[in-house]
């Protein structure tokens, strides 16, 4: 289990200098696992392994912070994704069937990707818009008072494109 | 003033103890009975479980005694029909959360989740069961990881930690989903970290942990956190 990994790598730069900013001092874990989230993309276990053992912080517990918190992802997400709010407000106002309705389409289950890597479904408590409710996200783009139509319409807008581009 | 010393009344009676010490440890010492769970003395307390809360006068809240430090003139009640209500609760919500069908349990007599549901006299849950079902980890040669029967009390992520000291267990994820993890989130035998000590074993309360074609009765030693502490270098 050691990690080196490619030094050569630019992201990994990014990534230890964050650590050296913060003096390798374990509390910064979480600013860390910010930074190489952001760098990556995703946390593996490679990068993860890397700070565990930069910061002196045991595999574990730093998985364990990782997994804590809904934000971050520990698997390579698609390239477009589709974020369900399930707060209580969306929830009531029929987000759940919008959310099935995509999986059904895509073959895809919620927190996963599809086989493709060209679609994740993410589903996360209160986007704090309740009066929209129900909120989508689609690639970073908010649909508020949500149809399954349109968001339906809305993904196979944008698979269709890039499948034109490609 | 070398070491000051706090009275307090627990229970009606007055006792002495010193200010570092919790409200769990001065009942202990004074011989009054709190009933705990996730607590086991030589580890951090963790106050997960909830159960050894008390009433401190002037504080509508409850406190577990295990993490609440002692105070000059705390008056303290550690038995009441509102706090045998909580207990019983939490020990129903326990019960409900994972898989614990006693009669098929390797903790079966010997477990403390078990003791406390009998002495509560909880044989039912009023909440409806959660039966979502885990697989268990049997890759490790010696032991058997059940998420099934987990409790999530951390006295092995504890001993792992504190005793061991390579803290190879964790959890991970939160709320109704957390688990218990080796190393990140691989099957035990794939762990680099583990020692095979065999201590989560000693230390779980339920048939989570426990050694292959073991009963948990031969392999369990509550005490042995507390009888390595205390023969430690501090």
């Amino acid at each position: 289990m050691t990690t080196s990994a490619t030094s050569l790598d630019k992201r990994l730069i990014l990534v230890d200098k964050t650590i050296a900013v913060h003096g390798n001092r374990r509390d910064a874990l979480l600013e860390i696992l910010h930074t190489a989230h952001n760098v990556y993309g995703f946390l593996d276990k490679k990068i993860l392994l890397h700070i565990s053992e930069k910061l002196r912080i045991p595999p574990s517990q730093v998985y364990g912070v990782a997994t804590f918190y809904n934000y971050f992802k520990l698997k390579k997400p698609g390239s477009h994704s589709v974020t369900f709010c399930l707060g209580t407000a969306c929830y009531v106002k029929g987000v759940e069937e919008i959310l099935s309705a995509l999986e059904k389409e895509f073959n895809v289950k919620r927190g996963e990707t599809s086989s493709d890597g060209k679609l994740s479904l993410f589903v996360t408590r209160c986007v704090g818009a309740c009066a929209m409710a129900p909120n989508v996200i689609v690639d970073d783009e908010m649909i508020g008072k949500a149809t399954k139509e349109v968001v339906l319409e809305r993904i196979r807008k944008i698979l269709e494109s890039e499948r034109v581009e490609a | 003033m070398s070491e000051r010393i706090v009275k307090l009344i627990i229970d009606g009676k007055e006792i002495f103890a010193k200010p570092t010490d919790t409200i769990l440890k001065a009942a202990i010492d004074n011989g009054i009975q709190i009933p705990t769970l996730c607590y086991l003395e030589g580890l951090t307390p963790h106050g997960g479980c909830r159960l050894c809360v008390v009433e401190v006068k002037g504080n509508p809240k409850l406190m577990t005694s295990c993490t609440t430090p002692v105070s000059n003139n705390m008056e303290i009640i550690t038995n009441s029909p509102k706090l045998i209500k909580y207990r019983k609760q939490i020990i129903e919500l326990l019960l409900a959360e994972r898989i614990h069908t006693c009669s098929v349990c390797i903790a079966n007599g010997s477990c403390e989740l078990q003791e406390l549901a009998s002495k509560f006299g909880v044989d039912h849950t009023n909440v409806s069961r959660n039966w979502e079902r885990f697989e268990l980890d049997m890759s490790h040669e010696r032991f058997v990881l059940d998420h099934n029967r987990c409790i999530l009390c951390t006295r092995c992520i504890r001993v792992c930690d504190e005793i061991e000291g390579v803290h190879t267990l964790d959890i991970k994820r939160r709320g109704k989903d957390s688990m218990i993890i080796v190393d990140l989130d691989e099957p035990w035998s794939a762990s680099y970290s583990c020692t095979s000590c065999g201590k989560c074993s000693a230390v779980c309360p339920v048939g989570a942990i426990y050694v292959k074609g073991k009963p948990l009765s031969e392999t369990k030693r509550k005490e042995l956190p507390k009888f390595i502490t205390e023969r430690r270098r501090r």
